[in-house]
């Protein structure tokens, strides 16, 4: 049997602020686009399929899951990964956003897996509800999963984001 | 898994996509990928070309059309608009309540801001929430084809589990759900183990009264068929020793899976079903009340 090469398509992304020019088989996933093309590791991939919320990334804005998304069907999005969180401070480094200086003060996370989708869905929540209740805090984060650090410290990670981001150190 | 190896097409025109997928047996369209994608991923489906639709102009739109009183009044879906965007829509809850209702139970809001409403009706899946509502709201939905369009009334839509009535060449572009009528009222409630998850049931209500009486009642369920089914309880809702729940469920065989014992669903559709048409009576009767006090 021969097989002849899987066609490749050049994709320009747009990530974080830079474009990233990829060429990449139609069945690339955006997530594996991301880690394995742009060579952006933070977005973590865990189910595959839609379920476990690790790969979430900001497209246009709103929380998405690139798990579930095709790197050829994303082309004209302005993507943001959890590498884009980061606010530029002048250093290398950059520094912390609200959300993530939070996951920190508050032991939001243990091994981290789970934590850029976190990170990306409760920066889109928070940009939508700023100042949201304990319960609107679970329900902003129903849909990703955590396996180890448990849900208390991500929801008080949540509220403590929210006083971050509205000045109340 | 990865999925396997398929050719993908972005038309920037309908006309070009109906004519990629008329070319092609094994062509499928992809919409917000919500559904598609996992299968493609655990290859449980494998199609050989892949026709991108959202590329494609004016199918985004959640348009509201008349005053609430004729019959060819409701909101009108394109096949672009995702979920969230027509839970957003104050005047799609204006004219049928029913969509936001249903709506805020279709998975995670991360889900639905790329997943289409239209997609979900051609899905199919009797575990999802819109194909029921679109049965009993008796909404239909528009495809068309290089052979030209048509409409697909929804009692005529879903044809098995997972399978609608389009041709492998068809688009669906707008879906139709009819404006409540005066004096009509609505009402939905789903258990499941998790906010998000799909229903382990789901149960929707619709009734018509006069003078707050009422002249017509239908239950639809999510999650108890392996289609979306909505049964006509008129005579128990109207009978005051009436069981609407035991009239449903002679019209039900209750599915048994992974997630839930048939004796367990049928047990939710006996609590469910009183509580569901409870709460549309009363909000019919409100609404009639509303209406003469406007
Ligand atoms: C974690 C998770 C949880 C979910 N929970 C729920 C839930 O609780 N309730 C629920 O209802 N849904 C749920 N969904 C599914 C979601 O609602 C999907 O968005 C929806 O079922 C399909 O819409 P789509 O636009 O993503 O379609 P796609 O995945 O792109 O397509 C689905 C199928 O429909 C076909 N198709 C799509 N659009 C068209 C069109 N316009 N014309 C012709 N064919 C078309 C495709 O070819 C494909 O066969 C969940 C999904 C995930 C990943
Ligand atoms: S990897 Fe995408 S949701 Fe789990
Ligand atoms: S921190 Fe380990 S899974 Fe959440």
């Amino acid at each position: 049997m021969t097989t002849s090469p899987e066609e490749l398509h050049d994709v320009r992304l747009h990530v974080n602020g830079s474009v990233h020019e990829v060429r990449v088989p139609a069945r690339r996933l955006l997530s594996d686009a991301l880690r394995h093309d742009c060579g952006l590791t933070g977005t973590h991939v865990g189910c595959e399929h839609g379920v476990c919320g690790a790969c979430t990334i900001l497209v246009d804005g709103k929380p998405m899951r690139s798990c579930l998304m095709l790197a050829v069907s994303a082309v004209d999005a302005e993507i943001t990964t959890v590498e884009g969180l980061t606010e530029d401070d002048g250093t290398p480094q950059g520094r912390l956003s609200p959300v993530q200086q939070a996951f920190s003060d508050c032991h939001g996370l243990q091994c981290g897996f789970c934590t850029p989708g976190f990170l990306t869905t409760i920066t889109a929540g928070l940009a939508e509800n700023p100042d949201p209740t304990e319960d609107e805090a679970r329900e902003m984060i129903a849909g990703n999963l955590c396996r180890c650090t448990g849900y208390q410290n991500i929801v008080k990670s949540v509220l403590r984001a929210a006083e971050l981001g509205k000045g109340e150190e | 898994m990865k999925p396997a190896p398929f050719a993908y097409l972005r038309p920037a025109t309908l006309e070009d996509a109906l004519a990629a997928l008329a070319g092609q047996q094994g062509a499928k369209v992809l919409a917000g990928g919500q559904s598609l994608v996992p299968l493609l991923s655990m290859r449980l489906a494998a199609p050989s070309t892949l026709v991108d639709i959202n590329a494609l102009p004016d199918l985004g739109h959640v348009t509201v059309t008349g005053d609430g009183d004729g019959a060819g009044d409701g909101v009108r879906i394109g096949a672009l608009a995702r979920h969230a965007e027509v839970l957003a829509s104050a005047e799609a809850a204006a004219s049928q309540p029913l969509l936001a209702m249903a709506l805020s139970h279709v998975a995670h809001p991360t889900i639905r801001n790329r997943g289409t409403t239209v997609g979900s009706l051609v899905h199919a899946d009797a575990a999802a929430e819109m194909p029921m509502v679109l049965r009993l709201l008796e909404g239909s939905v528009d495809v068309a084809s290089v052979r030209g369009r048509r409409t697909i009334p929804a009692a005529e839509l879903f044809a098995g589990p997972l399978e609608s009535t389009l041709a492998h060449d068809e688009i669906a572009v707008e879906a139709f759900f009819p404006a409540l009528a005066p004096g009509a009222g609505v009402a939905f409630q789903e258990i499941a183990r998790r906010h998000g998850d799909y229903a382990l049931v789901g149960v929707a209500a619709h009734v018509e009264t006069e003078g707050g009486e009422v002249t017509r009642a239908r239950v639809g369920f999510v999650s108890v068929s392996d289609v979306p089914v909505v049964v006509d309880v008129t005579g128990a809702a109207q009978d005051p020793e009436g069981d609407p729940a035991g009239a449903a469920l002679a019209e039900l065989e209750p599915a048994d899976d992974i997630h839930a014992t048939s004796a367990y669903r049928a047990h939710l559709v006996k609590v469910l079903t009183p509580r569901v048409l409870a709460d549309a009576v009363h909000h019919a009767r409100q609404r009639s009340a509303q209406g003469k006090s406007a």
